[in-house]
């Protein structure tokens, strides 16, 4: 008989019986869902009463073409965005930065002054859809302008819902717009949790990835560990600067991937739950159950689609979908099956919501909470993923902590090797692929026909730098030098930085200027190049 | 046969990359890595300095053709163009083409199997 493992390491037996599940104890682990420790699930009835939110990731060109784009998927009944921003703007280099050259506008939106996103949400009110901003190095300016943009549209802050990523730990282990270097980098994370959570009460100024790390190539043990690792760094961050646990830890939001073995990512997801909630509660002390939860956004997986007969990946999908439903999910994003090769179509945009509103309303997939709960199979998964998370957070303790282990490179490192070895699994079939590894069928380039490619046009970056000459030329240039004199001086010092970095936005001090007044006083990350 | 895998522009995904880097060290080629947001200029003088055969850039923002002409042309620039230069990543095959008239040596798309891409750098270094 065949050997089968799971993606985190440990052997999967061919039978599941009642003795599997010797040490679990009902109440003590598994409990109901709404209820401590949350391994059914955050909420009683889950999507009886609240389907998860669909939320597909989008953002290209310049801030008039995905303004359009917003409103196409709205208009098909999607009721959340999910903002995809191109380099320069992660980066914090303006669109007419040498430095910009060739990447303006192409991976998502380009983002120079509140002059584009006011642009960027025209007609969307932000008092009403919950908006996710996928921006880290550059998430205290961004979200300021968000802030501002709210605020011109007359929404009151304590209705505006936004989530920005600002989780730079991971893209120092994995996604790599860090801008300065690690310290500096986590004082602005602060110092966004902390404004947000005094002026915008429902926006989640934090949602923590191990999507990313995942996506870089750690196993599922692995994303889960880091992911509450890193939780629990920004959660001493905030203690350390003395706010209490049940005053910031109720919007800490998460963001993780589920492609691959359909039965061990709910494992994944349920174990977590459970880590999560036992450590908020034993370890940090809070009171308030919502700071216990593990609000997730379970996000696709682009890694698991391949460009070798594009359109599996729909069927992949399909997949994720159900993987993320089983797993309670609050907020789904799918993948297009146009991923391996382009920016996603509104076609293939549209079947990746379709895909989910399937699940959702025909597949049953929503119909009763946890349904894989008393699995023999499940509940066992669910206690050896428990068991391989905290093997792996103690292997993170042993490199120093998450953030030391950052510093040093050492999790950089085993990130890689990991992909490695999946990549050697890749080769010699031992993790099968279809249509890469086995039943293996058309040419890559033949394929390729099946996809419409996305024209990048460059009359996009002309625009795009033309915008930000105008406004430059336009804004009160005294007021604007002010805020960013004062932006410099406030780095130097201890204070919040959201408080200027307000000021130079409302003024519209260009992202570029804004990074600049920072890089000064906090210089730039010195990435420990290991592989 | 010594290679610089490079990650030039703005893109930190680098998975690819040091998954190439750690399968050419498997196969017993000596591997630098630049690390991430190289400039092509950065690029240009780690390849003439670390004297390498050849230099694999991995590009996945869809900017490759732009930063490819600057590192060939930099190479060449610095009297340098005999070392090979390959590029993998997020290359739709329509590019391919663009990317050879260019000068580079070897196009590694999306979906390359990983010991063809090993193949092709020891290929590309004998060349030199």
């Amino acid at each position: 008989m065949k050997d089968v493992s799971a993606h985190a390491g440990f052997p999967i037996k061919p039978v599941y019986g009642p003795d599997d599940l010797a040490g679990v104890d009902f109440e003590r682990d598994i409990g109901r869902p709404g209820e401590y420790p949350y391994t059914r699930g955050i909420h009683t009835h889950m999507y009886r009463e609240r389907l998860w939110t669909m939320r597909q990731y989008i953002g290209f060109g310049t801030p008039s073409e995905t303004n359009a784009r917003f409103k196409y998927l709205m208009a098909h009944g999607q009721d959340a965005l999910n903002v995809a921003f191109d380099l320069p703007t992660q980066l914090g280099l303006d669109s007419d930065d040498p430095r910009a050259e060739g990447e303006v506008g192409r991976v998502g939106m380009a983002i120079d002054t509140l002059a584009d996103m006011e642009e960027a949400f025209a007609g969307i009110p932000l008092d009403r859809v919950s908006v996710s901003l996928t921006i880290n190095g550059m998430a205290a300016p961004i979200t300021a302008m968000y802030y501002a943009v709210a605020e011109k549209q007359g929404a009151a802050p304590e209705r505006v819902v936004t989530t920005p990523q600002n989780d730079i730990l991971k893209e120092f282990i994995a996604r790599g717009t860090w801008i300065y270097p690690v310290d500096p980098s986590l004082r602005l994370v602060a110092d966004l949790i902390e404004f947000s959570a005094t002026r915008y009460p429902r926006s989640n100024p934090v949602s923590v990835c191990g999507y990313h790390i995942r996506e870089a190539g750690c196993t599922t043990a692995q994303e889960m560990a880091y992911g509450l690792a890193i939780a629990a760094a920004y959660v001493e961050l905030m203690l350390a600067r003395g706010m209490a646990v049940d005053d910031f830890a109720p919007r800490i939001s998460f963001n993780f991937t589920a492609w691959g073995k359909i039965f061990e990512e709910v494992a994944k997801f349920r174990a977590g739950r459970r880590l999560y909630a036992r450590m908020m509660r034993e370890r940090f002390g809070a009171r308030n159950p919502k700071s216990w939860m593990f609000r997730s956004l379970i996000g696709g997986g682009g890694s698991a689609f391949v460009v070798q007969e594009p359109e599996n990946n729909i069927v992949r999908g399909a997949y994720i979908a159900l993987a993320a439903a089983l797993s309670g999910a609050q907020t789904i994003a799918l993948p297009t099956y146009d991923e391996a090769y382009t920016i996603p179509s509104p076609k293939a945009q549209l079947l990746a919501l379709r895909t989910m509103q399937i699940c959702a309303e025909e597949a049953g997939a929503a119909d009763t909470v946890d349904p894989l709960a008393g699995s023999y199979y499940v509940e066992a998964l669910t206690s050896a993923m428990e068991k391989a998370i905290l093997e792996e957070l103690a292997h993170v303790d042993r490199m120093g902590g998450i953030v030391e282990a950052v510093k040093s490179g050492a999790i950089q490192a085993e990130v890689a090797r990991q992909a490695y070895l999946f990549e050697q699994k890749l080769v010699s079939g031992e993790i099968p692929k279809v249509a890469v590894n086995s039943h293996v069928g058309d040419k890559p380039a033949e394929a390729d026909r099946e996809v419409e490619l996305y024209a990048f046009d460059p009359k996009v970056v002309t625009a795009q730098v033309a915008k930000l000459a105008k406004v430059r030329h336009e804004r009160d240039g005294a007021t604007a030098t002010r805020a960013l004199a004062r932006l410099r001086d406030e780095a130097r010092g201890g204070g919040n930085l959201m408080y200027p970095i307000m000021e130079a936005v409302t003024a519209y001090a260009t992202l570029g200027e804004i990074n600049r007044a920072m890089k000064d006083v906090f210089g730039e990350h010195k990435e420990p190049v290991k592989f | 046969m010594k290679v610089l895998i490079a990650k030039p522009g703005l893109d930190g995904h680098d998975r690819g990359a040091k998954v190439v880097a750690h399968a050419l060290r498997d196969a017993g080629v000596e591997v630098v890595y630049s690390g991430l947001k190289r400039t092509p200029e950065e690029i240009v003088q780690e390849a003439i300095q670390e004297d390498v055969d050849v230099v694999g850039l991995s590009i996945l923002s869809g900017a490759h053709a732009l930063l490819s002409r600057r590192v060939l042309d930099g190479l060449r620039a610095h009297g340098a163009g005999e070392i090979k230069v390959v590029v993998g990543g997020i290359i739709p095959p329509r590019d391919v083409e663009e990317l050879k008239k260019l000068g580079v040596a070897q196009v590694f798309p999306m979906g390359t199997p990983l010991p063809e891409i090993v193949a092709a750098f020891t290929k590309e270094a004998g060349k030199r």
